[in-house]
């Protein structure tokens, strides 16, 4: 009876996970094995699922070829930095607002934060080119803040509120009556309580900015190119240099991995309180 | 969710005070220079012949490029193509997300590790997923190809993106591939969301296994899967960065759809074109989009 039970078990659990995991996995384990080949065998004519001989070049080549990987982690460290703090800034502010004072307009507001999540990116890219060339914005890092405000600030604003409305308002309350004044009853009760939300819509948010391909291509050149744009110029004239771009992709995906890690359930709660209540 | 506080509300929050005003204006005054001026320019643009590679001969031209729009063949093909994309691409987005929601709803080792390394594609970057997938799919060196021979289920390699019959098919696995995970969280939290009891009863009734999914998990997170999915369109209509970094549209236009058709246009310097189209786009999304804000604002206000 028991192993009877087992079996059922593995063949409705563990087999189909299995294999969901596998097909989930399997691209990022491509990617991983094929940086740490050496060129020859990557082109050769037999295809290895574990290198032969372990080699590190294309990441040395990488960080030392033309491509300028590290100035591109460098743009993209800024606009990422830059858009975190400006949208969290601004939203947590707005969030507040939505969230503890009841006042005319509110909804019309909220509704407007909301909506602007919906517009098609290339119906926003292509006004914003030209409003940065006409403002001489154009391939500077600014260019690239403003243009991940439109998504990252309406996203920030909605995903605060879910999380303030879930604090209760006796906190506040209690300050207020020792005599804080609002303000004061904000930073010192609420930020605090505040903060790994925060820190998990800042993981967000930087992780948004620096995965931005589509405005980036357009509104960076070869000196403030962000790492997605210097990723896709590995595709040359010459063909694909896989070696490279497969070592570009790991060392791309390695910071936001982690970052993600630490951020995910408080982020995952955030995200599905929306949809799943109600 | 605003509703839990309303008793709580106090006074001090209904005086009338400019406070609120001030702390949305930051956000507000961002918001309306990104969105909504452009917005409007993009309307403006859309009735103007606005070429920049022709920057001598930009003027207002009524609805020429709306007629324009419509007798472009690659318009209507594209078209055509974003809504093949959007359904194979969601709906089985959607089947294996919720498959692997029930799979992630089991009691079984290592359970929160296994979940968090399975939402890894929903943080990758769509340039990194485009690449990836292209390499998988490479005609010469492709570990697909590989696969696929020793298994003895081709004689010769494919050259998947290179081929106007496999093209579209191997770019639509790949958003698949990015939006399994979004969909398995949403629906993963609206199955811990059902109570015990619900199961608990239909036991003692005896019932089984698939009654017990379609009469009682199904019809329990019904919203969660309808607002998931209405997110889920629009976000896949809008993806530009895939398809575009596995074929940019080709071979022969076979995978470009609407948005990166759009993008390919604004590439090329052809902004009034390519913001009547973007109009459009907008227009046909917010038949998506509109139900949306209804279900989530009716909620949350």
């Amino acid at each position: 009876m028991k192993q009877k039970f087992e079996f059922k078990k593995v063949a409705s659990l563990y087999i189909p996970l299995l294999l969901l995991l596998v097909f989930i996995l399997f691209p990022f384990y491509w990617t991983f094995v094929t940086s740490i080949k050496s060129e020859s065998e990557l082109y050769g004519m037999v295809v290895t699922y574990w290198p032969k001989s372990l080699s590190l070049e294309s990441y040395r080549k990488l960080f030392t070829t033309t491509v300028n990987f590290v100035d591109a982690m460098k743009n993209s460290l800024i606009v990422a930095f830059i858009t975190t703090i400006v949208s969290l800034a601004t939203s947590t502010a707005a969030a507040y607002a939505f969230s503890r004072y009841r006042f005319a307009g509110r909804k019309v507001l909220m509704c407007m934060f909301l909506s602007n999540n919906m517009f098609p990116t290339v119906l926003l890219l292509i006004p914003l080119y030209s409003i940065m060339r006409k403002m001489g914005l154009l391939y500077s890092p600014w260019a690239l803040v403003l243009a991940y405000t439109t998504f990252t600030i309406p996203f920030s604003v909605w995903l605060l509120n879910g999380f303030l409305n879930d604090l209760p308002i006796t906190l506040e309350e209690a300050a207020l009556v020792d005599g804080c004044n609002r303000g004061s009853a904000f930073f010192r009760i609420i930020l605090p309580i505040l903060s790994p939300c925060l820190v998990a819509t800042g993981v967000y948010i930087f992780m948004t900015s620096w995965n931005e391909y589509t405005f980036a291509v357009m509104f960076t050149n070869t000196s403030t190119r962000t790492i997605p744009v210097a990723l896709k110029s590995l595709i040359g004239q010459l063909g694909v240099q896989w070696d490279l771009l497969t070592a570009g992709g790991i060392v791309t995906i390695i910071p936001v991995c982690i970052m993600f890690f630490f951020a995910q359930k408080r982020l995952v709660e955030g995200l599905t309180a929306g949809a799943v209540k109600g | 969710m605003g509703a839990v506080q309303t008793k709580g509300d106090l006074e001090m929050v209904k005086k009338k005070t400019i406070w609120p005003y001030l702390l949305v204006a930051p956000a507000l005054l961002i918001i309306l220079c990104v969105v909504f001026v452009p917005v409007v320019n993009a309307i403006l643009m859309s009735f103007q012949s606005y070429d920049l590679r022709r920057p001598n001969d930009i003027q207002f031209i009524g609805l020429q490029n709306y007629i324009n729009v419509f007798q472009d063949s690659l318009f209507w093909k594209a078209l055509a193509r974003t809504i093949l994309w959007v359904v194979f691409g969601v709906g089985f987005q959607f089947l294996f997300g919720f498959i692997m929601a029930l799979l992630l709803n089991k009691k079984f080792f290592a359970r929160g590790a296994i979940r968090a390394v399975s939402l890894i594609p929903w943080v990758t970057p769509g340039v990194l997923i485009g690449l990836m997938w292209r390499w998988i799919y490479d005609g010469n060196n492709g570990v697909l190809n590989d696969i696929l021979l020793r298994l003895h289920l081709i004689d010769t390699k494919i050259p998947f993106l290179a081929q106007i019959n496999t093209a579209f098919p191997s770019v639509i696995v790949a958003i698949i591939w990015q939006g399994i995970p979004f969909f398995a969280l949403m629906i993963l939290a609206g199955l811990q969301g059902i109570p015990a009891e619900l199961y608990e009863a239909a036991d003692i009734d005896g019932a089984c296994a698939s009654q017990k999914l379609f009469s009682i998990t199904i019809p329990s997170i019904k919203n969660t899967i309808y607002i998931t999915a209405l997110l889920r369109i629009i976000w896949v209509a809008n993806s530009v960065d895939v398809i575009f970094n596995m074929t940019e549209g080709g071979p022969a236009y076979s995978t470009q759809t609407l948005s990166v058709y759009i993008f390919n246009k604004g590439n090329a310097l052809d902004l009034g074109y390519a913001s009547s189209m973007a109009i459009i786009m907008a227009l046909l999304l917010s038949i998506v989009a509109i139900p949306y804000l209804v279900s989530t604002f009716k909620k949350e206000v």
